[in-house]
């Protein structure tokens, strides 16, 4: 699982959970993979990432070194902090571990780079 | 599939795509050519801005073959799907996208607003079926289409190609879909022909409204595309009460039932002039 994809899931499909972001990260096995990089791609999915939220997850699976603690004005001159974001953002995948449910601490397991978040019955809308 | 029958009556899809049948996904080359033809119709139909890298989800995203030819177009994707088999075969060959076991029938857990298009091949008619006790379809699909809305950014497009067991599952899809808020329609490629139709629901989200694409091998007159606009369309069936031609069904229906009806003239229907107080 990349770290972006981290960004956009949420929780809120349990009955009862209104925001379910951002899942909390226990990474157990963390992996890097090779994805091109594609200047305009990052940009424009940056305005809609939640940049906190992907700033903590990179640090938790320790890859957060060199991520600016705020978005610049100036990102698109700034190839080098761009590729930071791009590796943490879709080079970055969590192999085994889980995702935590912020409001009611439910767990969905990371295996083989796959959550599972299939719900239980009484966990139905 | 004829021959064997559906897949949706032989078990829920999480048993029935198993280790053997998602082995086929890899090894059958005609089953392969197939999902990657229509993988390639369903993205024309979603029509994406060239040149730009999107954010698409893959509802049904299996062994990764139609996310192969989203990664080929040069689109970054997320895929969900309920058969951990064959989401282990796409692990193993490596796709580019992300994926993700969930059950669209019971929600998309992502954020709002956040694909630019969402795209579906043969999995849309699994949401007709109910294989666990505690499964409402009418439930699931309501659940799906109104958590797909949100998810999607406005003014983007879902395309799904399905194979549909009869007219009544895709008239509660389309149902369930434009109570969710969504508008479009079935675009169908070669209605004539029984082994090369291929049903497409395409859905747009929000933003102006859209005409539907064509569907392929259809001529210009034939109505290959059904626009979502049963309500309106039996309105306009009858005709405005007393305007002329309310009058003249109403009197053509006398006739029939043979009561006295005056003939039609060019007076039918007209207001009377001449009053002057």
């Amino acid at each position: 699982m990349k770290l972006l994809t981290h960004n956009m899931l949420t929780s809120n499909i349990i009955k009862g959970v209104s925001n379910g972001f951002p899942l909390g990260i226990v990474a157990n096995k963390v992996e890097v993979k090779d994805v091109d990089f594609n200047q305009s791609f990052v940009l424009k999915t940056l305005s809609k990432v939640d940049w906190n939220a992907l700033r903590q997850a990179a640090t938790q699976v320790g890859h957060g070194d060199g991520l600016p603690e705020e978005l610049g004005e100036d990102l698109k001159e700034n190839d080098d902090v761009l590729k930071k974001i791009h590796n943490a953002m879709l080079q970055v995948e969590v192999v085994e571990g889980e995702l935590v449910c912020p409001e009611t601490g439910r767990k969905f397991p990371i295996s083989n780079g796959i959550p599972n978040m299939l719900l239980l019955e009484h966990e139905l809308q | 599939m004829a021959a064997s029958g559906r897949p949706e009556h032989q078990a829920p899809p999480e048993i029935f795509y198993n280790e053997t049948e998602a082995a086929k996904y890899t090894s059958n080359t005609r089953m392969i050519e197939i999902q990657e033809k229509l993988s390639e119709r369903a993205l024309e139909l979603l029509a994406l801005p060239d040149d730009e890298s999107c954010y698409v989800l893959d509802i049904g995203c299996g062994s990764g073959l139609s996310g192969d030819v989203l990664t080929e177009a040069d689109h970054t994707w997320v895929g969900i799907d309920i058969s951990s088999s064959m989401l282990n075969v796409a692990v193993e060959r490596e796709v580019e996208g992300d994926l993700i076991l969930g059950d669209m029938g019971y929600g998309l857990p992502f954020r709002p607003g956040t694909f630019d298009g969402v795209i579906s091949i043969s999995a849309l008619q699994w949401l007709c079926n109910a294989d666990k006790k505690y499964h409402s379809p009418a439930k699931r699909m309501q659940v799906f289409f109104r958590t797909l809305y949100a998810v999607m950014r406005r003014g983007s497009r879902a395309v799904f190609q399905l194979y549909p067991e009869n007219s009544d599952q895709l008239e509660m899809l389309t149902q369930q879909a434009m109570k969710a808020g969504f508008t479009g329609g079935l675009v169908v490629d070669f209605p004539n022909s029984s082994k090369a139709k291929k049903i497409f629901l395409c859905l747009f989200c929000g933003g102006q409204s859209t005409a539907l694409p064509k569907g392929q091998g259809t001529e210009e007159s034939s109505s290959n595309t059904a626009q979502m606009a049963g309500r309106r369309e039996k309105r306009q069936r009858t005709a405005l009460k007393s305007s002329r031609n309310w009058i003249l069904e109403k009197k053509e229906r006398w006739r029939r039932q043979g009561r006295e009806t005056k003939p039609d003239t060019q007076y039918t229907g007209r207001k009377r002039k001449g009053h002057h107080f």
